[in-house]
């Protein structure tokens, strides 16, 4: 037996790139966030060879979490083959070794950016997204020191003023993403830059979410069935996205988070903003459980309530 | 009981007085340095309920540092501050912890500053700024909110049509009632007025301060009003405390300083008036 046979044999990079002491450092920070859910833990972010801005954040988290047996989805706006997530899917297969696949309920991790798919995840999944602003008090208040205070006393009425402008102006919620929401009855947090339509399926999700921001060096958690509660007027209930009529051009499908295809002639065409999703619709493989049914209703009963307008 | 008979014996061995309750605010010996530099030194001062209490002093005689103490924004070096109101008498409320201090300058407390950038948002509708009091004092009702907002800034004589405007396409006057609806919202047992109309042309500082006048009588606020400007103190208040170098160098009703003031700062003061 030789000295050589017994070293580790040398190689250009570490597994899953990042070297033993940030792995280590984002798994213990992942294990805090998880136990104080919607806290925002702070972490050293790493260098990684895509831009800050590009989801190295979520990269981050999904590097010290892949293993050789994980089966990976990476999601840009719902789709799996836009340029930003075909890139990060190889670079994570290609440090890792890692199974890739489209399907939502094969994924063993899912990187995302944007969205949560329309099929209901399970346990033993665990969603990362990438978040550009992890701070959602920065519009009341820029000061991030004082945010702090605020978020230690739970002190967040001044949270409900984005929302009063949003009902004077406009009588009713129109922000589109990004939606501030109660977690665990405790922090509010700015949940990635998830559409509204996406805010609700945090709730009692069986699986894991973990949200992480590179530039601003933040990562918090919603663990599996936890309260998620989208902030809200006591006489005005939380509304996802108004809908109705939107169908699928390629699919039929309805009662979906849908893109909006303007055409020439003024008009919109719509396409399922899910591609897995989509996918499987026009294989004619039959998709999970989703979260929203053909007819518009949330899984869980009662989480949305009929839509009501100030007077 | 026992206090009601304690009351009434000191009525019965005190001299008369005009003011039978005790002082709504009562704040000693305030002490307050940045560096070397001595802002505000051991003042004291009692204000009664019902009662406006003038603070005149020149530029950098630390009347603002003062009332940013009554105000809960900054901590003095020493001193203490009672508020004579249900569930925090006789409780210092320098002493306080973060969250709690909030609670009362939110709840118990109102304040106009001379510049409305400090006071208001300016992006926000004005209903907005004045609803953001009971928001982060738990209203969370939006019915509520409203009728909140159209209340208090009718009762500030604020045009109701622009309610939904941001201040930053207002007048100085109007972003000034648009403030002062936003320190009545709450209802609070103080109202703090730092130089409220300095820097309005005179008609419309004489219709801010009629509103005031007009608000003072009808709630029978108690209200610290701190300015330059004798004319508005005169109109105003019952009291006047003269301050130069951080210290009171003269304190009492408002026509016997004015009109025959003692100390050589004050009569300075007084006929330095144009």
């Amino acid at each position: 037996m030789t000295l050589r046979e017994l070293t580790t044999p040398q190689q250009d990079y570490s597994y899953g790139y990042l070297d033993t002491y940030a792995k280590r450092e984002l798994r213990r920070r992942t294990l805090k966030a998880i136990a104080i859910p919607g806290y925002q833990v702070p972490y050293a972010s790493r260098e990684l060879p895509i831009a800050r801005g590009w989801g190295t954040g979520g990269l981050q988290v999904t590097l010290a979490l892949v293993g050789p047996e994980s089966v990976v989805k990476v999601i840009d706006q719902g789709a799996d083959d836009s340029v930003n997530a075909a890139n990060l899917r190889r670079f994570i297969t290609r440090m890792s070794g890692c199974g890739t696949t489209t399907d939502t309920l094969q994924a063993t991790l899912l990187q995302s950016r944007h969205r949560i798919p329309e099929e209901v995840m399970q346990e033993g999944q665990a969603l990362i997204l990438q978040v550009p602003d992890p701070e959602p008090l920065r519009a009341v208040q820029p000061d991030i020191s004082k945010a702090a205070g605020m978020h230690a006393d739970a002190d967040y009425g001044q949270m409900w003023l984005g929302l009063y402008e949003q009902l004077v102006r406009f009588k009713q919620y129109v922000q589109g993403a990004s939606y501030p929401s109660l977690v665990n009855g405790r922090y509010v947090i700015s949940p990635s830059p998830i559409p509204r339509w996406d805010t609700p399926k945090l709730h009692q999700a069986p699986s894991l979410t973990l949200l992480s921001a590179g530039r601003e060096k933040r990562l918090y958690a919603v663990p599996p069935y936890t309260e998620v509660r989208p902030l809200e007027f006591s006489d005005i209930p939380f509304q996802v996205e108004d809908q109705r009529g939107w169908v699928c051009k390629t699919t039929g499908a309805e009662n979906k988070f849908m893109n909006e295809l303007p055409q020439a002639d003024g008009t919109a065409q719509y396409e399922l903003s899910d591609s897995g999703y989509a996918e499987k619709l026009a294989n004619e493989v039959a998709p999970g459980a989703t979260y929203f049914d053909d007819q518009g209703r949330f899984y869980v009963d009662g989480f949305l309530k009929p839509p009501r307008r100030p007077a | 009981m026992l206090m009601a008979s304690s009351n009434h014996r000191a009525a019965r061995l005190d001299a008369p007085r005009l003011v039978q309750h005790p002082p709504l605010l009562r704040a000693t010996g305030l002490t307050k340095r940045y560096g070397g530099r001595l802002a505000v030194d051991n003042v004291s001062l009692e204000v009664y309920p019902g009662e406006v209490l003038g603070v005149v002093g020149e530029s950098g005689s630390g009347k603002s540092t003062l009332l940013r103490m009554l105000n809960l924004e900054e901590q003095p070096d020493a001193g203490t501050y009672t508020l004579h109101l249900d569930g925090i008498a006789g409780q210092d409320l320098f002493a306080l912890d973060r969250f709690d201090r909030r609670q009362v300058q939110i709840q118990r407390i109102g304040v106009v500053y001379q510049n409305p950038h400090l006071g208001l948002r300016m992006r926000f509708t004005s209903s907005g700024n004045v609803a953001e009091r009971l928001l982060i004092a738990g209203e969370r009702s939006f019915e509520t909110l409203r009728a909140a907002a159209r209340e208090s800034l009718s009762a500030s004589e604020f045009p109701l049509d622009r309610m939904d405007d941001p201040p930053r396409v207002l007048s100085g006057g109007m972003q000034q009632r648009v403030q002062l609806a936003k320190a009545l919202a709450m209802k609070p047992a103080l109202l703090l007025l730092d130089e409220p109309t300095t820097g309005l042309d005179v008609s419309i500082q004489a219709t801010v301060l009629d509103t005031l006048k007009r608000l003072q009588r009808e709630r029978e606020m108690t209200i610290v009003l701190v300015s330059h400007d004798l004319g508005v103190i005169r109109t105003l208040s019952d009291r006047v405390m003269v301050m130069r170098y951080g210290q009171v160098v003269e304190a009492g009703l408002t026509d016997q300083i004015l009109d025959d003031p003692q100390h050589p700062y004050t009569q300075q003061l007084v006929h330095a008036k144009l």
